[in-house]
């Protein structure tokens, strides 16, 4: 294998990787301030099909982007009301928006089944990307790539820099005390919830416009689950996060190359990695319990009643 | 008492009557349903059953009534739908999916006055005949394009699953480009999917990332003639014209037809002539044609084209003919002999310039 060829298994992989990024930030965020919500693939799917719909039908990004990411807002809205509101259980009610967003996506998707959009261009960076072998690596994607390293800069920030941030990831560790402090544990949660909603459905949009611009049912394909498992791969690290998308997207990748190649290496094998991997990192994080009391919100999953405290 | 006997007598008399003459309005105009794997829409393998259903309408005017239901998953699903068409009255029913077999078989063997027309299989019975294409003709001509137009030497080729039909598709069109090219090497790469834009636009690009500059494609989408445009590559699309998704890199595509066929079989049935057949048509009986072939390609290849497309027709010439080397340059078909259906039906084994091997 040649420079050229690893070259453009990279930068295959960062596109690949892209909506990992989004939608495992996002989930990282509402996980943080200790919501568990398992309906990714569900919010992405319906943010794919509303911001193709948005496409086809204005060929305006913006619109796409935004209407991606208020669909996914309202299907987070419907577990915030059932999880924070009304005290359902985070597990079950996430799975079940998933499967309503399996059906609801393929409903609005009716009539846009084989309709191909044109797909949207790459910027490459003025003088940056004309550097030879790292300028095409780093300076020359289209815009939702880079608007995800954006998110991961401003969830980083936001979550270890803030005082906003750390109320969040305080209401994640321990609810009784933040709202002993005076603090909105249900509105704080809410607002996380739905940044993770918006986020899950820009991942969604990414697919459906730009990285493959067709519409197909189910065509997030697992990529929401992955994100899920992404975040505890990352052990609720944004940088990790980060590293394990473009890892999970270089072996997506690099399954293909592998057979182009002529390697005999049987693809099924390379596209188990993903999980295989994120089974051994648990392992490895629950056999040091340090780690987890670091980095894992300690009352993820648990519901919140504030008039019981 | 017997009166309430005679009004019950009446009344099945009288159902019975009613039976028989909605029996014979039915009889006048021949049902025909159809059962597709996918949506329609506009390119892809349901789309060219559709245009037959079509030209079926067409041809044969308000002595047919033809109705189709699409997606239909194979399996359970599947029966249920073809059970309900023969119920409500459909007399011909096609089955366009390789999965419809069994479930097919089993619905013909409750309606035995019904016909059956199952697409890809391998199965007849009394009442249920098999139809489908020669699509390695349509390869072996592509192949001689994309030999042709190629400057890396080096073709892509995006395929579903590794059974005979499509090893055979991936031969023919090797065979074609190293006729005309025998320097010419051919990537495969195995999506295991009929269907995923997402996987096909991966594949086309690790392709072309390895210097393919021709892709081709034996999956369902257009992702491949997508991404071909946006590299700047050729292409040559498959089961339906894609130029519009490619206009520049699409060379030609290979593509189906089942007009013909469908009206065919419906006025056999009209005919009462009708007998289960396994039908394999291709160029001779213009199942398979290629679209219109882009200007960019120089007119003498097309002249080639159109030579062997003549051969094809005729009987003079046969893609699959001898001397045929294996990948690892063992002869397989001696010179001057060739295939038979059934040596083409079984194919497992790739011819050589293809590169990697067939997964197990």
């Amino acid at each position: 294998m040649d420079v050229a060829i690893v070259l453009k298994i990279l930068i295959a992989a960062v596109a690949a990787g892209t909506p990992f990024v989004y939608a495992a930030l996002g989930e990282l965020v509402a996980e943080k301030s200790g919501v568990l919500n398992l309906g990714v693939e569900g919010m992405m799917l319906v943010g794919a099909i509303t911001g193709f719909i948005a496409m086809a039908k204005t060929g305006s990004l913006l619109l796409a982007v935004a209407s991606g990411m208020t669909a996914g807002m309202l299907m987070a809205a419907i577990f915030g009301v059932l999880t924070l509101t009304l005290m359902a259980n985070q597990v079950a009610s996430g799975l079940a928006l998933t499967i309503f967003g399996i059906g609801l996506s393929a409903f609005l998707g009716l009539n846009y089944t084989s309709i191909a959009l044109p797909g949207i261009p790459e910027l490459p960076i003025p003088l940056l990307s004309d550097i030879p072998v790292l300028g095409k690596l780093f300076f020359s994607y289209d815009i939702l790539v880079y608007g995800s390293l954006a998110l991961f800069l401003l969830v980083s920030w936001f979550l270890y820099k803030t005082r906003a941030g750390l109320i969040l990831r305080g209401i994640g560790e321990t609810p009784k005390s933040a709202h002993a402090l005076g603090y909105n544990v249900i509105r704080i949660r809410y607002l996380a919830v739905l940044f993770g909603g918006a986020m899950a459905g820009l991942g969604g949009v990414y697919l459906s416009v730009a990285y493959t611009p067709v519409w197909v049912e189910g065509m997030v394909a697992g990529r929401g689950w992955v994100s899920l498992a992404l975040v505890v791969f990352a052990t609720w690290r944004p940088l990790r996060v980060l590293f394990g998308a473009y890892l999970f997207g270089a072996i997506t990748i690099a399954q293909f190359h592998v057979q182009g190649l002529g390697i005999d290496i049987p693809s099924q094998l390379l596209s188990m990695l993903p999980y295989l991997a994120t089974i051994l990192v648990l392992v490895v994080i629950s056999r040091d319990l340090t780690a987890i009391r670091l980095n894992s919100p300690a009352s993820l999953g648990i519901t919140y009643h504030p008039e019981n405290q | 008492m017997i009166a309430k006997k005679h009004v019950f007598s009446i009344a099945i008399l009288a159902a019975c009557v009613l039976g028989l003459v909605l029996s014979a309005s039915a009889a006048e105009k021949l049902k025909v349903g159809f059962v597709y794997i996918s949506p329609i829409g506009d390119a892809g393998w349901t789309y060219q059953h559709n245009l037959g259903r079509l030209a079926l309408e067409k041809n044969l005017g308000d002595k047919v009534e033809t109705k189709y239901i699409e997606k239909v998953p194979e399996g359970p699903e599947a029966e249920r739908v073809i059970r309900n068409l023969a119920k409500s009255g459909y007399d011909l029913i096609f089955t366009t999916s390789f999965g419809y077999m069994n479930p097919t078989l089993k619905v013909a063997k409750m309606f035995p006055r019904k016909y059956f027309e199952h697409c890809t299989g391998y199965k007849t019975a009394k009442n249920v005949g098999t139809y489908m294409c020669r699509y390695y003709q349509g390869r072996y001509l592509a192949g001689i394009i994309a030999g042709k137009m190629t400057k890396s030497n080096t073709l892509g080729y995006v395929a579903a699953f590794p059974i005979p039909e499509v090893i055979r598709g991936i031969n023919a069109y090797t065979l074609g480009a190293r006729s005309v090219n025998p320097a010419i090497k051919v990537k495969v790469i195995w999506v295991n999917s009929w269907f995923d834009p997402g996987k096909e636009r991966e594949a086309s690009e690790a392709l072309i990332a390895q210097g393919a500059d021709v892709i081709t494609h034996h999956t369902d989408s257009t992702a491949p003639v997508l991404t071909a445009e946006e590299k700047g590559v050729y292409a040559i699309a498959y089961h339906s014209d894609m130029s519009k998704y490619g206009p520049k890199a699409q060379l030609t595509a290979v593509t189906h037809n089942y007009g013909k066929f469908y009206t065919k079989v419906a006025q056999s049935v009209l005919d009462h002539t009708w007998k289960p057949e396994a039908v394999w048509s291709g160029i001779k009986e213009g199942s398979i044609k290629l679209t219109p072939i882009n200007p960019v390609v120089p007119k003498g290849v097309v002249a080639l084209v159109e030579k062997t497309t003549k051969g094809i027709a005729d009987g003079t010439f046969k893609p699959f003919h001898g001397p045929i080397k294996n990948q690892n340059g063992k002869l397989i078909v001696a010179a001057g002999k060739s295939l038979t259906d059934k040596d083409l039906l079984g194919m497992n084994y790739y011819v050589e310039g293809v590169q990697g091997s067939i997964p197990k």
